[in-house]
């Protein structure tokens, strides 16, 4: 039994990782801009297709007809080569095996100067502007770049493949000292946890232990006072945004060998994401890394078949489950200040 | 003077009034009787009649509606004389003259089902009310088909199922406007089984994962009645919603849970993550109670099998159909599609393409769309040349009957496109099942309903 609830309790943090660093990105902008975010789901799909085109890119092929060969229609057959592994040889077959976290690269830049894009392209026109404003701008750019990724790339998911030495399962029981294969968790998910750990922690240490960081703190304290004290606060709250949009774009390029991107993955998770956000208190950062793995872990509890034979399809609503009661209990939600959206 | 303007007599009333009644009333019933006959749903007036294509073009089971979309173009033009002809010369017998239904050119409109079954109902109406669709066919989901179906009766307008595989859409949900060329779960478990047998014993500790509805339940029930019959045990059967996409938390407990086999009642997009992330996990390089950890797919299409890659390698499941059969229906419909669209088709497509070509041929032998003549033209029609051997559509169920194939994950691929490998052809005598098995009532074809 302990090794059930081992696997279901690592599975809990695999998925709550994800939750935390979609959730810690949303409220970032939400405790430095004062702006809810609709269009966050979107920018972490954005940055699920980084990955998709970087790999798009680096499997380019030459296409030649053999005439001496034919398809199983009978036509010529078409020979495909490879193009990168024959400009760069087995460092080319290197590259594209991973694809998925060299595109990281790309996905930096790109995400920032979206991010930044966005904030100032249009956001920063909505500061002043009720909630409700926000929410339907920030909802209409997640629809415009859901159908531009759905237009450019297709309805249909695009698999991106984890590469080859990370696949399968890696036997943590015999780690610990168990016997083997009693406690086994695919690599890609430990390594994802892992990835989520570092940026949330890089995250923090970045607002906590750099100048930087702490005049955006004291901005998202008081941004009038530090504006009076002669610091240009808002530049510093775009670079934030672009900051919020990379944590995005980062979770989705690591996701996509477990899920398949669509242009719909965002929505999926901005739902959940909000959850997270409202249950570990608005704008609170801790709040949401916390109500993150809080959920995951629930969530992954709730699918067990003990757990599901006692309450028929708790697996399905626990989510929301916890959001009522944590909500009823404590209005702020975990770690929610006084004051915010409270207005 | 004054008598005169008092107006009509009564007994000019009278006469006026019975007159009335008879030319109104029973004279149509008595001379224009056919005409009445032949007052249908979109009865073709023109010189087109058109087919109301009803696809998942997104959603979990987008991937089989585009091919599906693929094969009926494919099949208008051949009905309507272009292109090579395709299946058309190989179906027996035939009344197909290449030039279209009736001497009507075939056009289409196609809707999104979005693999949801309220979408789907609502784009069949849509089609048979707004574009006049003669005929509705599509979907790659059981619960759409029923739910198509079931609207399709109302509408007095003949649904020629697509990719459906719940024994209750012929079963339980049967109707007598819905027609099913594909298989059932009940046929999958009853050919799957014996090969399950010799491969893997029949001591073995079944873990079910299964997609959250119709289909889901009629294939989780039918595969563990045909692997309990061998003496096979069922640890669990779990439900999944549909396009749950990470099925992580479902997966975990299996490993621990003292089964040696896990099967994926699942399609589409859920089966190749679900398979894909039940390999990530380890589970075939697993041993559980001394042996080793085998999956199965009871259904799987050859786009499921190639969106897997190596995670289907070895892997036993059952397909409708499959290009890489040898008979001559199936070879010129391989040639015909692949050099349109430079794949070989799904079973998806297969099952697309010839469920338009039996309609329009039923309609030929009718010789009226007039849809209580189609279905009896459907009904009891036995046919051979279409990639299946010998195929009856049975008049009491509406189900056909024909052989079921066995297939397993290709180790060795030759081509991105030789993915699976055919295992065995199951006859159809074997997977013959009682029409009344499954329940339900066909209901009426006449009166004929009005749509609109």
């Amino acid at each position: 039994m302990i090794d059930v609830i081992f696997l279901q309790f690592l599975n809990g943090l695999d998925k709550g990782a994800a939750y935390a660093l979609i959730a810690l990105g949303l409220t970032l902008v939400f405790g430095t801009l004062g702006v809810v975010n609709f269009a966050h789901g979107a920018l972490f799909m954005l940055g699920a297709f980084c990955a998709v085109l970087f790999r798009q890119f680096l499997t380019l092929e030459t296409v030649t007809v053999d005439p001496s060969q034919l398809s199983p229609w009978g036509t010529p057959l078409e020979v495909r080569a490879p193009l990168v592994q024959a400009w760069f040889g087995d460092w080319g077959a290197v590259l594209v095996n991973y694809s998925v976290p060299a595109s990281i690269i790309i996905t930096i830049p790109i995400m920032l100067l979206i991010g930044i894009a966005l904030e100032r392209g249009i956001i920063k026109h909505f500061y002043k502007r009720p909630h409700a404003e926000q929410i339907l701008v920030t909802f209409g750019l997640a629809i415009v770049a859901q159908e531009l990724i759905k237009a450019f790339f297709g309805p249909n998911p695009i698999p991106q493949p984890m590469p080859t030495d990370l696949r399968g399962a890696a036997d943590i029981g015999a780690w610990l000292g168990m016997p083997a294969n009693v406690i086994t968790y695919p690599i890609w998910r430990l390594i994802y946890f892992l990835f989520s750990a570092v940026i949330i922690g890089g995250v923090f240490a970045f607002l906590q232990f750099t100048t930087f960081g702490m005049v955006v703190r004291a901005g998202m304290a008081d941004r009038e006072t530090v504006g009076l004290l002669g610091i240009n606060i808002d530049r510093r709250f775009t670079i934030m945004f672009g900051l919020a949009a990379v944590v995005a774009g980062l979770a989705g390029v690591m996701y996509t060998p477990l899920l398949p991107p669509n242009y719909h993955i965002g929505m999926d998770f901005l739902v959940l994401s909000f959850v997270v956000v409202v249950v570990g208190g608005m704008g609170s950062l801790p709040g949401a890394v916390a109500a993150g793995f809080l959920l995951g872990i629930l969530q992954s509890f709730a699918s067990m078949t003990q757990v599901k034979a006692l309450i028929p399809g708790i697996d399905q609503i626990i989510i929301y489950l916890v959001a009522v009661v944590i909500l009823l209990v404590l209005p702020r939600g975990l770690f929610g200040r006084r004051g915010v959206m409270e207005a | 003077m004054t008598l005169l303007k008092r107006g009509p007599s009564r007994r000019r009333v009278l006469q006026t009034g019975l007159a009335g009644i008879i030319a109104t009333g029973v004279a149509p019933a008595i001379f224009t009787r056919g005409a009445w006959a032949q007052e249908f749903c979109n009865n073709p007036t023109g010189d087109t009649v058109t087919f109301g294509l009803n696809l998942p073009l997104t959603g979990a089971y987008a991937e089989e509606g585009a091919d599906e979309q693929k094969a009926y173009e494919l099949a208008v033009q051949h009905l309507n004389g272009e292109g090579d002809g395709g299946l058309l010369p190989m179906l027996k017998p035939s009344a197909l003259k290449g030039n279209g239904i009736l001497g009507k050119k075939v056009a289409f409109v196609t809707s999104d089902s979005q693999t949801k079954a309220d979408v789907a109902r609502a784009g069949a109406t849509r089609m048979i009310e707004r574009d006049g669709a003669i005929m509705v066919t599509g979907g790659s989901s059981s619960a759409e088909a029923i739910a198509v179906q079931g609207l399709c009766q109302e509408m007095g307008v003949i649904f020629m199922a697509g990719l459906t595989h719940s024994n209750d859409t012929t079963g339980k949900d049967k109707r007598r406007y819905g027609f099913r060329h594909f298989f059932n779960a009940y046929q999958s478990g009853v050919g799957l089984a014996p090969v399950l047998a010799q491969e893997y014993g029949t001591d073995r500790r079944a873990y079910h994962l299964t997609a959250d509805y119709t289909w889901g339940w009629t294939q989780e029930e039918s595969i563990k009645n045909a692997t309990e019959a061998l003496g096979w045990q069922t640890v669990q059967a779990v439900r999944t919603p549909l396009g749950a996409a990470d099925f992580s938390q479902y997966l975990t407990p299996i490993l621990n849970s003292g089964a040696d086999v896990l099967i994926l009642n699942h399609y589409g997009t859920d089966m190749v993550n679900s398979l894909t992330q039940a390999v990530q996990f380890g589970m075939r390089d697993r041993q559980a109670n001394g042996k080793d950890f085998q999956i199965v797919t009871p259904l799987i299409s050859e786009l499921m099998a190639k969106g897997a890659g190596e995670s289907v390698k070895g892997i036993f499941g059952t397909s409708n159909w499959h290009w890489n059969l040898q008979d001559a229906g199936t070879q010129a419909f391989t040639k015909s599609f692949g050099a349109k669209y430079g794949s070989p088709p799904s079973q998806a497509a297969h099952t697309a393409y010839v469920q338009a070509l039996l309609y329009a041929d039923a309609v030929e032998r009718a010789g009226t769309f007039y849809p209580p003549a189609v279905i009896a033209a459907l009904e009891g029609f036995e046919f051979d040349g279409m990639g299946n051997g010998p195929t009856l559509y049975r008049a009491e169920d509406h189900q056909c009957i024909k052989n079921v194939l066995v297939v397993q994950g290709n180790e060795s691929p030759t081509s991105e496109f030789d993915v699976l490998n055919i295992v065995q052809e199951i006859p159809r005598e074997d997977v013959a099942y009682d029409p009344a098995m499954f329940g339900g009532d066909l209901g009426p074809a006449e009166p004929v309903p009005m749509c609109a």
